[in-house]
């Protein structure tokens, strides 16, 4: 009994170690959303194009699909850019974007510029439905199922590793691609 | 290099240092309130809420865009008679439990509430027993010396007797 005592501190200090090394490749900034598994907040915002058309979290039903977070003050969301229009055109991925506390003008012409891989675009000004929804940095990512429920959040760009990621989770959901 | 230069160089450089101070505290807001209390109450909030952004400060020591928006959404909650558990409740339900420096007690934090005080009871009891068990090696040690000492007399009492035997 003596004998098996003397390794408590050396069965500590591993276990200890153990935890470290598994915290070293956890990233601190990325937040588990508060909103997994629930219904995508209640909104009625304009479309970004079309200022009469109301959009609601009902038109969001359907569908499993993404939710992209964009504004064009933010230097990742051109970064992700490419690979959204990639995703849309290629593997038919379905995505919603929110223009984040932004100007409508300057939106619109971006999309012109480098393509609109959106299939509605809501506008979000003020940034009410950024802060329902938990925003705390464009972009974020969302992935929202046929019911509207918010299934997963991305934050940061997405890019091919991500896809790797979201891909399996959106099939799971239900979404079978083209 | 004079003196009068060098003197001035280090007065520059304890102005720098006082100016780079004082930007620590450069989140300064100018919301208007109708009552002190409730400028208290925004103060001590946005020092109890954590910035989801810049994630080792609070809403009041932030200058993130969203540090702004969230103390925004703060005043007009407070000036529209919102309570603080409201408030707590509205920022946890889009941020998560992240947001509250102060964890609420539920069943997911228990551990980090009550966690210390079962470890400082672990420790009573494993200086309860340890000083315990060396209470018995004490006691012991001074029984075996005792009977020790007992068998030297009796040991005595013998020689004595043989060599009073040999006398006779």
């Amino acid at each position: 009994m003596r004998r098996v005592l003397l390794f408590l501190p050396l069965v500590i200090c591993l276990v200890l170690g153990a935890l470290f090394v598994k915290g070293l490749s956890l990233d601190p900034t990325e937040l588990p959303s508060a909103k997994l598994g629930k219904p995508f907040p209640s909104f009625s915002l304009e479309s970004l194009e079309d200022e009469s058309k109301l959009i609601t979290e009902q038109d969001f039903k359907g569908k499993v699909r993404l939710v992209n977070v964009w504004a064009t003050w933010c230097p990742t969301c051109k970064v992700e850019h490419g690979y959204l229009n990639k995703l849309a055109a290629d593997e038919g991925v379905e995505i919603i974007g929110i223009n984040y506390k932004d100007e409508r003008v300057k939106a619109v012409q971006w999309l012109k510029r480098y393509q609109d891989p959106y299939v509605i675009n809501v506008f979000d000004g003020p940034g009410s439905l950024g802060l329902d929804l938990g925003v705390y940095g464009a972009p974020e990512t969302y992935i929202v199922d046929s019911e509207g429920v918010i299934r997963h959040r991305h934050v940061g760009a997405v890019d091919a590793n991500v896809w790797l990621e979201l891909k399996p989770i959106m099939q799971s959901f239900g979404w079978a691609g083209q | 290099m004079s003196v009068l230069t060098r003197c001035k160089i280090i007065a520059s450089l304890l102005l720098a240092l006082i100016v780079l101070s004082c930007s620590v505290f450069a989140a300064i807001d100018t919301f208007e309130f109708n009552t002190d209390e409730q400028r208290q109450r925004f103060r001590a909030l946005s020092e109890e809420l954590r910035c989801p952004k810049c994630q080792n400060q609070n809403l009041a020591g932030s200058d993130a865009a969203i540090a702004l928006d969230l103390r925004t959404q703060l005043h007009s909650m407070i000036l529209s008679g919102k309570d603080n558990e409201q408030i707590k409740d509205y920022m946890v339900e889009r941020y998560g439990e992240f947001v509250l420096y102060k964890p609420s007690v539920s069943p997911a934090t228990y551990v980090l509430w009550y966690g210390p005080f079962g470890l400082l009871f672990v420790g009573f009891v494993a200086v309860y027993f340890i000083s315990r068990k060396r209470k018995t090696v004490q006691q012991d040690t001074e029984q075996k010396q005792q009977s020790a000492s007992d068998a030297t007399v009796k040991h005595q009492q013998r020689l004595q007797d043989l060599l009073d035997k040999n006398d006779d």
